[in-house]
């Protein structure tokens, strides 16, 4: 525990403080990693067999906490990429489009039932590969995946009642790019929709996290989905960009940075391509003075330090009413001491591994630029482990609308506090954002919920609550944050054409 | 056919060339008053800010007016309307914006003959601008009576595992910049504007180049619809001038672009990434079949929006009864 820094700042100080360094500290609880298998290297999933790819290389995927390998996997060329698309097309042409609706689903059911068969190896490589706590592998990741599966499963051969007075079809192959943040459950939220519907795909997990995808394509070869159905091949950039270039895709689903959304806007001008992009957020948590302040306070906790702030709608903003201001900035450096920091396969890990070296550096860089604007940074004083890429909790107060701290997306445990008197004051501000993803409000008094969440421009409210997601719940966003919807009735839109 | 859509109070050409009513004929008549075609912003009915006019010409080679040849500043000035309009108009009764249609097309319905007259200026047949005026009155019909009924066709209440009351409804996008049909120049326009406004959006629209008498009319229309200023704008211009300020605008959520001009629709999806714009191309629709209508138009430029909040679970098991 963080012993002696803690006790020099409680001595200078007049102010009465919640002490922590007591004997009463939780003892390890570390998750056994023998319960996962992980294989040394890695092929391309591709047409229902593991190839190597056409260059031959490997690239290695480290443990986040300890800096050691996992691991390694091919690198997916552009010609791979190519065998890939073929793949999924003549598995769409002979098998998939063709297959009865009902037959479709018992295939996807088949899949969420293999998830959760061996959710507790899915959760372990998870935290291994990705450095989030087990506890949310476990609790979250893992079983909202499985679950997406069984939903959309249930889709398949019932589509005609989802969309009035239209016939749905297919699209055909679908191209796939997920982010690092939740690598399986991306993997379960593209995937699942897409077969559902009657699409095949090839995806992409991302360069730092491909584990837990490549499982699950053992998963898909265990159930014996027809070869093709899904791809899934590994790579960085150049992967992702062979992927959205290839002219025998009909669907581009992406999820990840703004920047790269545009880009990907900008290159399938012009061709037939239809898309979905999930990309960043700067949630505006709004607190107002008449809100359970505990309750409150805790769900600005799970708004930003749920899987260490990497989360694109995350309540990276928090707006309290001045008249409590004071009170709430309290509460939340106090709960920020009181969380546990440190090795993500211990059970009672709270903040785990930033995911790779690449994004501490980001999150240092805008741990500078607050400071710099003139914002006031307070950390949790957790001691860090040695190895790894590590982040306390951090909170900015002093924080102005325009600072870039207020504006730009961090993608880290960091919190921008700032404060308002009226209601008007705080939809404006709010809503001063090119993101639009989702957005916190916390009240006791109905009426003015309903007021601020029909006003918040962004595609998912949470009143009263924070950082909620569920397979039947549509998510997306208005503005930057991108355009098309997973999850839900609403999800399915994204992956068929509708016939008058 | 030509012939027959010229005003039958005797047009002549005048010495600039554009068609002019000498007013007086031999029978000594009284002089005829035109009407200078305007742009519509904010419920106002300037002419262009840069002054410039075009002339476009009927298929006998009859010159039809000094139109306003629009800029990139009538735009932006159009676009601060639409913005200033969209809080009013997406947050009013669902209702009370259907009532609004109605009342557009019971306005139309009244000034039938004029639309025929200015359809007939530009080449329709008397029996096919009939058709063209009695469609675009039953469009609006047809989308008045959507306004309060899509919203329950695509919402959903989502049954979420955890505790809590979660539902998904559409919402209006924002301000729409649309490129408006250029052949079927009044019913194309009205049905691309209807569902836009009738999901409470707001835009401006860019007329037909070649026919866009009717699209200035139909403005006057609005004007007197009790539709707020600002809710629908009104251009007439070149498409080849304006077509990419309507997608590169950054206060713009949506853009539609009626036209099949491939080098125009890439370059619509090029820039619309510059604010993530939703873009959609109407280039296949036919406008006077039953395709040209359906509430999908509305859901368009609608946005998703879902929202929780959590159920409180305390009083234990057991039904309420």
């Amino acid at each position: 525990m963080p012993a002696t820094k803690q006790k020099k700042a409680v001595r200078k100080s007049n102010i009465v403080k919640l002490k922590f360094d007591t004997s009463w500290a939780y003892d390890p609880a570390p998750e056994s990693k023998s319960a996962a298998t992980i294989k040394e290297r890695y092929d391309l999933f591709i047409d229902g067999k593991w190839q190597p790819s056409s260059n031959k290389k490997y690239f290695a995927t480290i443990n986040p906490a300890t800096e050691g390998k996992l691991s390694e996997v091919a690198e997916a060329t552009e010609a791979d990429v190519d065998k890939a698309v073929k793949a999924a097309r003549h598995a769409y042409e002979s098998v998939w489009k063709k297959m009865p609706a009902k037959e479709r689903g018992k295939y996807i059911f088949r899949i969420a039932r293999m998830i959760q068969e061996k959710a507790r190896e899915l959760a372990i490589i998870e935290s291994l590969d990705g450095g989030k706590p087990i506890r949310e592998s476990r609790d979250f990741d893992v079983p909202t995946a499985a679950n997406h599966f069984f939903y959309y499963a249930g889709w398949a051969d019932k589509l005609e009642y989802a969309f009035p007075n239209r016939t749905a079809e297919p699209l055909g192959v679908a191209g796939q790019i997920i982010p690092w943040n939740f690598p399986l459950l991306m993997a379960a939220w593209k995937i699942a929709p897409a077969i559902a519907t009657g699409n095949t795909v090839v995806l992409k997990p991302a360069e730092t996290t491909p584990l837990t995808a490549l499982k699950l394509a053992e998963i898909i070869e265990e159930s014996d989905l027809p070869p093709g159905v899904v791809n899934i091949i590994t790579g960085a950039g150049a992967t992702g960009a062979a992927i959205v270039n290839h002219p025998d895709i009909n669907k581009i689903a992406f999820t990840g940075s703004t920047d790269v959304g545009k880009i990907i806007q900008r290159a399938i001008a012009g061709t037939d391509k239809k898309a979905t992009l999930e990309l960043g957020g700067k949630a505006a948590n709004i607190i107002f003075e008449d809100a359970p302040l505990d309750q409150a306070v805790e769900g600005v906790i799970i708004g930003i330090y749920f899987n260490q702030g990497h989360v694109c709608c995350a309540g990276s903003r928090l707006y309290v009413q001045e008249s409590v201001a004071k009170q709430v900035i309290r509460k939340l450096k106090d709960r920020i001491e009181s969380l546990i920091v440190g090795d993500p396969m211990d059970k009672n890990t709270d903040i785990g591994a930033i995911n790779s070296k690449q994004q501490l550096e980001t999150i240092h860089k805008y741990l500078k630029i607050g400071k710099q604007e003139g914002a006031e940074m307070y950390q949790s004083s957790c001691l860090l482990p040695g190895k790894g890429f590590w982040c306390r909790p951090t909170l900015f107060t002093n924080v102005a609308q325009s600072n870039r701290i207020a504006q730009e997306e961090i993608f880290g445990p960091v919190l921008s506090v700032l404060t308002f008197r009226t209601d008007d004051e705080v939809i404006e501000k709010a809503n001063n954002s090119p993101y639009g993803l989702s957005a916190g409000v916390w009240t006791d008094k109905g009426s003015k919920i309903f007021n601020m969440t029909k006003r918040m421009r962004a595609g998912v409210v949470w009143a009263n609550t924070f950082n909620k997601f569920d397979p039947t719940s549509p998510f997306g966003g208005y503005k930057e944050s991108g355009f098309g919807r997973e999850g839900g009735l609403h999800g399915l839109l994204p992956y068929l054409a509708l016939k008058a | 056919m030509a012939k027959d859509a010229i005003n039958k109070e005797g047009l002549t050409v005048s010495e600039n060339g554009v068609e002019r009513s000498n007013g007086i004929d031999k029978s000594g008549k009284r002089l005829e008053v035109l009407k200078t075609y305007k742009i519509y912003i904010g419920g106002q009915f300037p002419r262009t800010e840069s002054g410039r006019y075009y002339i476009p010409v009927n298929a006998a080679g009859k010159k039809l007016a000094n139109v306003c040849l629009s800029s990139r500043k009538d735009f932006r000035d159009a676009v601060i309307a639409a913005r200033g309009a969209a809080g009013g108009w997406g947050g009013r009764a669902a209702f009370n914006r259907s009532q609004i249609l109605y009342r557009m097309a019971e306005m139309l319905e009244g000034r039938k003959a004029q639309f025929i007259d200015e359809l007939m200026q530009q080449d329709a047949t008397k029996a096919k601008a009939e058709k063209e005026v009695n469609l675009a009155i039953d469009r609006l019909i047809y989308y008045a009576g959507w306004c309060d009924k899509f919203q329950q066709l695509f919402s959903a209440v989502n049954p979420v595992a955890s505790s809590h009351f979660n539902f998904s409804v559409p919402e209006p996008t924002g301000v729409v910049s649309v490129i408006a049909p250029q052949q079927d120049s009044l019913l194309g326009l009205v049905s691309v504007i209807a569902p836009v406004i009738a999901g409470g959006n707001t835009c401006v629209v860019l007329a037909s180049e070649t026919k866009p008498l009717c699209a200035v009319t139909f403005a006057e229309v609005l004007n007197s619809s009790d539709l707020p200023g600002g809710v629908v704008n009104i251009l007439t211009g070149k498409i080849s001038e304006l077509a990419s300020w309507f997608v590169d605008h950054m206060d713009v959520n949506a853009t539609i672009y009626c036209e099949k001009d491939s080098t125009i629709q890439k370059m619509m999806r090029e820039k619309s990434a510059l604010n993530l714009k939703r873009v959609f191309f109407y280039d296949k629709v036919n406008w006077y079949a039953s395709e040209g209508e359906s509430p999908y138009f509305i859901m368009d430029t609608q946005e998703i929006k879902t929202t929780w909040h959590p159920v409180e679970n305390i009083a234990g098991a057991g039904g309420g009864y």
